[in-house]
């Protein structure tokens, strides 16, 4: 249970070594925290997290094999955490930029992305949300983007991916109203990972500790969706005005 | 035709919350018209199991249980009155509200209430209630005769304090937060009293050193003694209200008329939205200092009506929404008569927060009755309400719960909605033992709630 304070006890990561996954952990308050489960592919950064998570002094830190393309393990996955007691906050970070281009010179590349950021999200997210839903509490974190609410040249694979997830997410919240468990929508900008390392930044680009402590004050006040920083909602309402054959000119 | 969808909500669907209104969970909520349907439904439990509830006066998340079967026993409220015995057999659902109707103008009193009468019997059980009387007359469970509790695989036990096969069942299930059993029915001792009077003390304290001086000298001559902490004032200043249930001669000529006529004034609600905030300092300092003026300096043998000496706050219906949509909490400890300088520290670090209290109650306990998790023990006993939202309490309650731990205190489940497991094992040392009759009575571990949850009962 998170309690009246807002002090939660259980988290599940989706994407376990998700840079922004780990500032939020970190950012939440950590009294009451008592198990924490990173579950992604294997990989050094996953056990870093999971170390560093550890050195906080949070009484279980797990880390567990979970593979957002296959999307036949989910139903058994996510039973399998549950079945070990209540999730209060469930982080779904995981997801993969890919590279455009490359994209379109060979679709099969399209599809992974497609498959992990969409496919993976609704598989893993339905999931989840039945088991929110039987115990009658509890926060789906969805991890979106700003990418999802424009396509643009540069990244309109990734993009469409975090609009569908987008949309997805917005209905499984109104599916959960009543149901005690609900639905954080959060559509950052871009933000410095390693998922970002190399691109030219765009403007207000962040942190992976802003979008966590974002994250943290929006889960305490009830909030569905969050742009950060949250400036960024006036500028990408701006953005989503400009008639198409001007923003297909416009810097990408 | 399409597939029923998991996620669909069902009409029995309800998102329940304390009276705090902090941290809901969704469960199914049942009516049940007969204690066999609360036996069926127990012996159809599904995983994440059962509860019973009743008004839903405990402020945190004593009487919600996510994704359980929540029954909802106020549909059980049946009682009867024995004149001779001077004892009540009631449904658990049955209200203290109801039964003070039908009791006062025969003569009698329930043995405690607690500072509102909209709780039912099988939750001032449950919570093992106290009263201003606690330092006389102990909690309501020591006044229980018997009681009629469903277990964990669906029979009905008889348990009794005096029988040595069911007493422990029976005081497990005392302040047992309905984790032990489903209460359906219990048979409760009653006061005898001549009228429906008070006849009441008033005095205001000019500090909380004087408050707490003149509790420790005169309560022991009172059988209802309370005060009011202005939490706003960093003198801890109070008004000390003591009194016991009048006797004819103490009434005027017109009262005497009629000795035991008993009516609960039908008072107005608190508009159904307030923001959040609207319990600032500001008006807490205002709402403070009124409720000091408003006292008398010193006044002996005034007479009182019950509701307006035992129930102030059950004139305003739902008061509770005057915290706004973050909700409440209230803070009450207990520690032993030593550590009597936690009460001014816990003031002075909530003022610290900005956080005063917005209604702070103060009182000594006597001894603590044979219920392992009963929360009353001898001491002082302190209760502020604080808005949740306020970002800065939980450290500083978590410091406080440090001290009350230290000092050999505890804090009161029903209400509590944020202490941590390790407090509760530290604080409740006969928790095993708890645990051991709890496992007896229901061995698969049917009665769940988010306060069991959260604290690893």
């Amino acid at each position: 249970m998170i309690d009246a304070v807002g002090e939660p006890q259980s988290v599940l990561v989706l994407g376990g070594s998700s840079e922004i996954a780990l500032a939020t952990v970190e950012a939440l308050p950590r009294t009451r925290l008592r198990r924490v489960v990173l579950a992604g592919r294997p990989s050094a950064e996953i056990d870093r997290a999971a170390a560093h998570l550890g050195a906080l002094g949070i009484p279980s830190v797990e880390t567990t094999l979970f593979d957002a393309a296959d999307t036949g393990s989910h139903g058994a996955f996510v039973d399998g955490v549950f079945d070990d007691g209540d999730v209060d906050i469930v982080l779904l970070c995981f997801g993969v930029l890919g590279d455009q281009a490359e994209a379109e010179a060979d679709p099969t590349k399209a599809v992974e992305v497609a498959t992990v950021n969409y496919t993976g999200a609704v598989s893993v997210g339905l999931n989840v949300a039945q088991r929110l839903r039987r115990q009658g509490h509890g926060k789906l974190v969805v991890l979106s983007s700003v990418a999802g609410d424009r396509a643009r040249r540069s990244n309109y694979v990734y993009g469409s991916t975090k609009a569908g997830l987008d949309a997805f997410a917005q209905g499984l919240g109104d599916a959960l109203v009543g149901s005690g468990a609900s639905v954080l929508i959060v559509r950052p900008g871009m933000v410095r990972t390693r998922m970002s390392d190399g691109l030219p930044e765009a403007p207000m680009t962040t942190d992976p500790e802003v979008v966590g402590s974002a994250i943290v004050q929006a889960l305490r006040k009830g909030k569905s969706v969050i742009y950060v920083p949250g400036p960024l909602r006036f500028l990408m309402t701006a953005v989503k005005a400009v008639p198409r054959p001007l923003f297909r000119r416009l810097p990408q | 035709m399409t597939a029923e969808s998991p996620l669909m909500a069902t009409d029995n669907d309800r998102l329940l919350t304390g009276w705090g209104r902090t941290a809901p969970s969704r469960a199914t909520v049942r009516s049940p018209s007969t204690y066999d349907e609360v036996a069926e439904a127990i012996q159809e439990a599904g995983p994440r199991g059962v509860l019973a509830r009743g008004l839903g006066r405990s402020y945190g998340d004593a009487a919600q249980s996510g994704g359980a079967t929540v029954f909802d026993m106020t549909g059980l409220h049946r009682f009867e009155l024995d004149i001779d015995s001077g004892t009540v057999t009631a449904d658990a659902g049955a209200s203290i509200d109801e039964i003070l109707r039908a009791i006062v103008p025969a003569g009698f009193f329930v043995p405690v209430t607690a500072g509102t009468r909209f709780v039912t019997v099988g939750g001032a059980i449950a919570a093992d209630i106290h009263g201003k009387n606690h330092h006389v007359e102990g909690s309501f469970g020591s006044h229980v005769v018997s009681m009629l509790v469903v277990d964990g695989t669906g029979h009905e036990l008889v348990l009794s304090p005096t029988d040595s096969t069911t007493k422990d069942m029976f005081w497990a299930t005392v302040g047992g937060m309905g984790l032990t059993g489903v209460i359906v029915e219990a048979t409760f001792r009653l006061l005898a009293i001549e009228t429906s009077s008070m006849s009441v003390d008033t005095v205001r304290c000019h500090d909380l050193d004087d408050v707490m001086a003149r509790m420790i000298e005169g309560d022991d001559d009172y059988r209802y003694s309370v005060a009011w902490i202005d939490s706003v004032a960093p003198s801890g200043r109070g008004v000390l209200t003591r009194g016991d249930h009048a006797r004819r001669e103490q009434l005027t000529r017109k009262q005497v008329d009629a000795p035991l006529a008993y009516a609960t004034p039908a008072l107005p609600s608190a508009p159904a939205f307030i923001p959040n905030g609207l319990l600032n300092s500001a008006s807490v300092r205002a709402f403070n200092e009124a409720w000091f003026r408003k006292h008398p300096k010193s006044r002996s043998n005034e007479i009182h009506s019950i509701p307006g000496f035992f129930h102030p706050l059950d004139g305003v219906r739902d008061w509770n929404r005057v915290y706004g949509p973050q909700g409440f909490l209230q803070y009450q400890f207990v520690v032993p008569d030593e550590a009597g300088w936690i009460v001014e520290r816990t003031l002075s670090r909530l003022r610290d927060a900005g956080a005063p209290s917005f209604l702070t109650v103060l009182k000594r306990f006597g001894p603590a009755n044979p219920a392992p998790l009963s929360f009353p023990h001898a001491g002082w006993t302190l209760a502020a309400d604080v808005p949740a939202g306020n970002e800065a309490l939980a450290p500083i309650l978590d410091e406080l719960d440090e001290l009350v731990a230290e000092a050999g205190g505890r804090l009161y489940f029903a209400k509590d909605s944020r202490q941590s497991p390790s407090m509760v094992a530290r604080t409740y040392p006969r928790l095993a033992e708890w645990h051991s009759v709890r496992d007896q009575m229901d061995p698969r571990g049917v009665f769940t709630s988010d306060l069991g949850r959260r604290l690893s009962l």
